[in-house]
């Protein structure tokens, strides 16, 4: 307990450094809507089906989910692929339809990898993804990157196909 | 508690020092795959049953016998003869034992003891280790536990056990920290857990709430430097153990991880992640000021400073591909270590400054192994589907690591287990935990 309570100061004063800091904007937004979304860092399909009751109308997350949340990469590369380009360039039409809309760029590996290797690999593939949208037009102050290196795959199994569907970039929509 | 030995090394006392040195043939980088087999005789050895106030084994003295029987089998330099707890012990260590007994079983030493109660829940352990071939005392001592602390005793009296006779510092009385893992593979749950060496005194440092990764011992034993994704925020705090306390290290731009203490513990070492970058950097820990060590476009990370503090090795994706590289403790100086053939990770420098452990992945495999500080001398210790995250108990002559089984279309297997190998007779074990684990980090010995 005593220790959750350091770490709660620890961060607000990270957060606080944040605010400050150039080029890491969305953070401030992010303080606040952490909380509630700390549990839906997986995939897309669970944070839209946790709002797909509320209306008949396509929610943001639903849409997003429809024109694709997500980009692949090859093995051990950061390099946006003809599809990925196209999936990102709908995604900032999406975004520029929605401007309320912020978003979390998840970058994630397969297990063939060391861990710490990973995380950087993961936090390239989401600047990767990030940058293609903010040369779309997108405010980089509405999208924030997280590495989660592979500790999320999205696909199951130690098999090239599920590889493959776990060397990703998905937005998120905080 | 008191729990201190007081060697009690006596003037005829001789240092019997087996040749310990690696009758490993070194081989050339070749197609084939080879792991280094064993090739050192671990010396045959009797523990006897601690005896109790009556001069006859007692339950404590059975569990002292316990713990540094595993503790020396353990270290591959050691075969505890299975058959010495038949023969009756002497009633108490001050009677010289009947070596015609003992030698029958082919034991070149005798560890024989005591554990009497001495009022107030103490109990007093005393212990002798006989050369059995000489028939002289080679190293001796006594120490006042309670209950609570026998176990701590054992591995002390283990660790003098090893030290008088192969010479070497040894590395019973420790703890390891890991991540504790369960939970299916996508959402899997990630708690820091402590434990003794041999599995035992299992304690949850973190209750799972927020990811966390890579947890590194500090050389002072209290702190642990880790990888925590608190509020979606990951970044290296600091915990301290016996409090159970963590801070955030520092404010910075970006991700930060892979942490590591130096030797010395004033500096810790890690990686920031920002804008697609990853560069190593140094924190003073006292001031907190911080030095960017390298500054290149590519994936620089799992830095580990030599035990003089005078170099750096890391992993670098600069020449194309993962690959180990050492660098002045300033930055300057890189210089590429690793020339065999697949990808190259996670250098961890032997506390013993002489060799450097680290992940190999090539054609689909993993390895453990070790090479020389410039990449000469490579042998391949471990394999596996995945098999990372090599650290080192504090004398240099084992390391622990995990390894992980493939995950199968329904979620089965993936299970991940941490082992521990010697690097002079190549014992692999593996470590029981109450759940699946990895990222294992060894402590420095105890104070």
């Amino acid at each position: 307990m005593t220790k959750r309570f350091l770490v709660l100061i620890a961060a607000i004063g990270l957060l606080a450094a944040c605010e400050t800091a150039p080029k890491d904007a969305g953070d401030a937004a992010g303080a606040s809507g952490a909380s509630s979304t700390s549990s839906t860092s997986d995939t897309s399909a669970s944070a839209s089906s946790s709002e797909s009751a509320s209306s008949a109308a396509a929610t943001p997350a639903e849409e997003l989910a429809s024109i694709g949340d997500r980009v692949f990469f090859e093995y051990d590369s950061s390099a946006l692929s003809a599809e990925a380009k196209a999936t990102l360039s709908a995604q900032a039409a999406f975004l520029a339809g929605n401007p309320s809309v912020t978003i979390t760029v998840e970058g994630h590996c397969d297990e063939r990898g060391t861990r710490e290797y990973n995380l950087a690999l993961g936090e390239r593939r989401a600047t990767a993804a990030r940058d293609y949208l903010v040369a779309q037009g997108v405010n980089a102050a509405r999208i924030k990157t997280i590495s989660y290196g592979k500790e999320r795959p999205s696909f199951i199994g130690s098999n090239p196909y599920a590889y493959s569907k776990n060397r990703r970039a998905v937005s998120v929509i905080r | 508690m008191m729990m201190t030995i007081f060697p009690r090394i006596l003037p005829f006392l001789i240092a019997v020092l087996i040749n310990i040195g690696l009758i490993v043939p070194s081989y050339a980088q070749t197609e084939r795959i080879t792991i280094t087999e064993g090739t050192v005789e671990p010396t045959p050895i009797a523990i006897a049953d601690f005896t109790d106030q009556t001069g006859r084994p007692g339950a404590f003295g059975r569990m002292i016998a316990e713990i540094i029987s595993n503790d020396l089998d353990g270290s591959g330099m050691f075969r505890p003869e299975a058959s010495a707890s038949l023969i009756p012990p002497p009633r108490t260590p001050s009677i010289k034992p009947d070596f015609s007994e003992w030698t029958p079983l082919g034991v070149k030493a005798l560890l024989v003891g005591s554990a009497q109660e001495s009022g107030n829940g103490m109990i007093e352990v005393v212990f002798i280790l006989w050369d059995v071939v000489t028939e002289r005392e080679i190293i001796a001592g006594e120490g006042e536990v309670s209950e609570a602390g026998l176990r701590r005793i054992s591995h002390q009296i283990a660790d003098l056990v090893f030290e008088s006779w192969t010479g070497d510092t040894g590395y019973f009385d420790t703890r390891i920290v890991y991540v504790d893992e369960s939970g299916p593979p996508e959402r899997r749950i990630k708690r820091l857990a402590i434990m003794d060496q041999d599995g035992h005194n299992h304690t949850y440092l973190t209750d799972g709430s927020s990811l966390v990764l890579t947890p590194r011992f500090s050389p002072q034993v209290q702190e642990i430097a880790y990888l925590d994704y608190f509020n979606d925020n990951p970044n290296v705090y600091l915990m301290n153990v016996s409090t159970g306390n963590s801070e955030l290290l520092g404010t910075f731009p970006g991700m930060t991880f892979a942490p590591r203490f130096s030797f010395d513990g004033k500096k810790l070492i890690m990686s920031l992640a920002k804008d697609g970058l990853t560069d190593i950097y140094e924190m003073d820990l006292s001031t907190q000021q911080v030095n960017q060590l390298t500054k290149s476009s590519s994936i620089d990370t799992s830095p580990s400073y030599s035990p003089d503090g005078r170099k750096i090795a890391f992993n670098s994706d600069r020449g194309g591909s993962q690959q180990i590289y050492v660098m002045n403790a300033n930055g300057k100086n890189v210089k590429r270590i690793s020339y065999g053939k697949g990808r190259y990770a996670t250098p961890v420098w032997s506390p013993r400054g002489d060799i450097i452990a680290f992940t190999k992945m090539y054609k689909g495999e993993f390895f453990i192994g070790v090479m020389n500080t410039d990449g000469s001398g490579e042998r391949l210790l471990a394999r596996g589907f995945l098999v990372e995250a090599p650290t080192w108990a504090p004398n240099g002559r084992v390391l622990m690591y995990f390894k992980q089984s493939p995950t199968n279309d329904d979620g089965s297997g993936g299970e991940s287990h941490l082992y521990r190998i010697d690097i002079t007779g190549f014992n692999e074990r593996r470590m029981v935990t109450p759940s699946f684990a990895s990222d294992p980090a060894w402590s420095p010995s105890l104070p």
